[in-house]
């Protein structure tokens, strides 16, 4: 997947650098809504993007969607776009018509149940829901007895406590019960909790590769600004070990991000086809948002612990990510079972995507 | 802000690729299966096996992107890439025609005359025909530019002096490339200049080789000297004095495979065999973590390929995946140990204790073998605009 010659991530590059700026993600966090920022991504049709086009979506493609987030992980956007997409993604294939305004999606634990009625009213309570607060709709997998279920549900209808993850984005604690649907219909077969915590994974993978490379960026600059003892720090070769380092662990979780992406394309994230792909993404993006944040921190010196300095957008962005959808070793354990079951002359093959 | 992220195009896996990895696979499953090899660890830096070599090239997987007329197979990079991943996936011992068939074959296809072409190259895609490196010396390693041996112009050819080191191999090959001294000075400011290549076949008089016991016993590497040998006009490589630009696509070609995350596959698969289909938490973690590195650095070093197919020199991603690939095999074994605590044993019948022997002793090999992780490095911060 290229970054380049893309028409929809040069589109939103151009809406983030206006309207992504340091301040508006402090803003954010501070709890201001970035209402220019978001009527702009919605006005584009970006946050729509994964949306069916004869329910009201933009119809763009799978990876383009991808790529989408690579870029709104690299401005940190502080909005629920991601989430917006995989809210949309979820509609498309319950064939539900989307409705405007942000969204997000529950639940986001594989082991998470939440239960609606024959009539439409549902029962339970889902964690660590991202942008809960802001969103209008919530988009929920929930169970009729054992019957998969795509529920839309109106934010207003749900009692919304409100918590925060590491890069202090909204990450509430969502009570459904007693909330009627707007709207249901039967999951499609493939379209359960797994696959929606799977799909929120590759998503985050995306998301975490396009921050890697914004913290390679600035940390490259910086040690090119930043003099000590007569020379910008960057020509002493410990700092450029650790930068070389860096962009190892960038390049080498894009390309895990991007082979997921490209399995979800496949399979448009049904089903178990890519969950081997997803598993080794989120695992190897996670180490590499470790590693990488640690040597663009070192590198900043303590210009980069200052709330001032930007940096910790994207590195507190990754912190948060990398245990949203399963950590690293979540992912992991399931991937070395699933690696196990298959046997010890089937591991090379599987490696090669066989 | 510019990106200074590094890209890696992705690389579809045509039906014919596939085709190819399965024969590959059938041919190792029945040559293991009859004895013809037993995997070890490393077998690309180790592996000695004449006679595999010769039966890979009956098969055609040597030489294979080279021209018909010089004994290849005209095939494209990507099904090199292919045979050479499954030999190393499988530990097969491939030691002996590894630095023929990876760059030494394709410098004398890039610099070398017609008349070296055709006597050398189809010997070498026959798996007859093996090659030792000759760059570092005594003095010379990361700092390659600062090599003494010389070649001095004499009446029809060249006398060449002095001493190569760490050729792997020099005792059964039956070439060396090296890059020698044939003007110009050591100083800082001319070094690269004067540098010339030659073709050297290891068996005339005045060269001794002296085997050099590496630390895991095997008789691998040498010290190669040269006293007043004389090599014809005719065993010059390329241009004179042009062998700094010569020696470094020679080190492109020796980064950019994928045996530099590779050389332990082997040892993965066994301790898998000994963990069975149902691991617990701490060994399915260290088996899902292995692989999904594993996946990501195949996926680069793919791109790597496929730039080199688009006639590209990917230097610095090679670089990259080099550094990454050879922590990764660092870091593996370690990985492995916590969760499958078998004593290593050298002699052991097991293959997991085995291969796990031959690894643990041969892996401080791979961050320093064609270019340490610390000159990597340097290439990598060259690119970032830091150097």
């Amino acid at each position: 997947m290229s970054n380049e010659d893309n028409l929809i991530v040069d589109a939103a590059t151009r809406i983030f650098q206006d309207m992504s700026d340091p301040g508006v993600i402090n803003a954010a966090e501070a709890g201001e809504w970035p209402t220019d920022l978001w009527n702009t991504l919605e006005e584009s049709g970006l946050t729509l993007a994964w949306g069916d086009e004869a329910l009201g979506g933009a119809g763009v493609d799978m990876l383009d969607g991808f790529a989408l987030l690579k870029t709104a992980g690299r401005f940190s956007v502080p909005a629920p776009m991601a989430d917006t997409l995989l809210a949309a993604w979820m509609l498309s294939h319950a064939k539900l018509q989307m409705p405007t305004g942000p969204m997000t999606v529950a639940p986001t634990q594989a082991d998470a149940r939440i239960a609606i009625s024959g009539a439409g009213v549902l029962t339970g309570t889902a964690r660590h829901i991202p942008f809960g607060r802001n969103a209008e709709h919530i988009a929920v997998l929930a169970r009729d007895d054992d019957k998969a279920v795509v529920a839309l549900v109106k934010r207003a209808d749900c009692a919304i406590r409100e918590n925060i993850n590491l890069a202090g984005e909204p990450a509430d604690e969502v009570s459904f019960d007693g909330a009627k649907a707007v709207a249901t219909a039967p999951a499609p077969d493939g379209l359960d909790e797994a696959a929606l915590v799977a799909m929120g994974a590759a998503v985050r993978s995306m998301q975490m590769a396009g921050g890697l490379e914004k913290i390679l960026d600035q940390s490259v600059q910086y040690s090119l600004e930043r003099s000590q003892f007569g020379r910008p720090i960057g020509k002493f070769q410990a700092v450029q070990h650790g930068l070389a380092e860096l962009a190892g662990e960038a390049a080498a979780a894009g390309a895990a991000a991007d082979a997921a992406a490209e399995a979800v394309s496949r399979t448009s994230g049904l089903g178990t086809g890519a969950l081997a792909e997803i598993a080794a993404a989120k695992t190897r993006v996670g180490e590499a948002a470790t590693r990488g944040a640690a040597i663009a921190h070192q590198t900043h010196g303590a210009m980069g612990f200052t709330y001032e300095h930007s940096l910790h957008h994207a590195t507190r962005r990754l912190w948060a990510w990398r245990d949203e959808f399963g950590n690293e070793s979540h992912w992991a354990i399931m991937l070395g079972r699933v690696v196990a079951a298959r046997g010890a002359d089937e591991l090379w093959p599987f490696v090669t995507g066989d | 802000m510019s990106s200074n992220a590094f890209s890696f195009p992705d690389v579809e896996f045509t039906p014919e690729l596939k085709a190819l990895q399965q024969e590959v696979r059938d041919f190792l499953a029945a040559e293991k299966a009859s004895g013809g090899f037993v995997p070890v660890a490393d077998g690309w830096g180790f592996g000695v096996d004449l006679e595999f070599s010769r039966k890979l090239g009956q098969k055609g997987w040597l030489g294979m992107t080279w021209p018909k007329q010089y004994g290849g197979h005209e095939r494209s990079s990507m099904e090199r890439y292919v045979v050479t991943e499954e030999l190393l996936a499988a530990g097969a011992p491939v030691s002996a025609h590894w630095v023929a068939d990876r760059q030494s074959g394709p410098m004398i296809l890039k610099n070398g005359t017609e008349e070296q072409k055709k006597t050398i190259l189809p010997r070498i895609a026959a798996g007859e025909c093996h090659f030792a490196i000759g760059m570092s010396e005594p003095g010379s390693g990361s700092d390659l530019a600062s090599l003494r041996t010389t070649a001095t112009k004499v009446d029809g050819g060249y006398k060449i002096n002095g001493t190569k080191i760490w050729s792997s191999g020099a005792h059964f090959c039956h070439y060396m490339i090296a890059t020698v001294r044939t003007g110009g000075t050591r100083d800082e400011k001319n070094r690269h200049e004067g540098l010339s290549q030659f073709l050297i076949d290891l068996s005339i008089p005045g060269i001794e080789i002296r085997g050099i016991k590496n630390m895991a016993g095997d008789e691998h590497f040498n010290e190669t000297h040269f006293t007043d040998a004389f090599v014809p006009d005719d065993c010059l490589l390329g241009e004179e004095g042009d062998g700094w630009h010569q020696v470094t696509s020679e080190l492109g070609l020796e980064r950019s495979g994928p045996e530099r995350f590779l050389s332990s596959a082997i040892v993965l698969t066994e301790a898998a065999r000994k963990i069975g289909n149902e691991p617990d938490d701490r060994e399915a973690l260290m088996l899902g973590q292995s692989v999904a590195r594993l996946k990501s650095l195949r996926r680069m070093s793919l791109g790597v390929s496929g730039l080199l197919q688009e006639g590209g020199s990917p230097t610095v991603e090679a670089a990259l995946v080099k550094d990454i690939g050879t922590r990764y095999e660092s870091t593996l074994l370690n990985d492995i140990r916590q969760v499958q605590p078998t004593e290593p044993l050298g002699q052991s019948t097991d293959d997991f204790a085995r291969t796990m022997a031959e690894g643990l002793l041969r892996v401080p090999s791979s961050t320093i073998r064609g270019g340490t992780n610390e000159v990597l490095r340097g290439i990598v911060a060259r690119q970032l605009g830091l150097r």
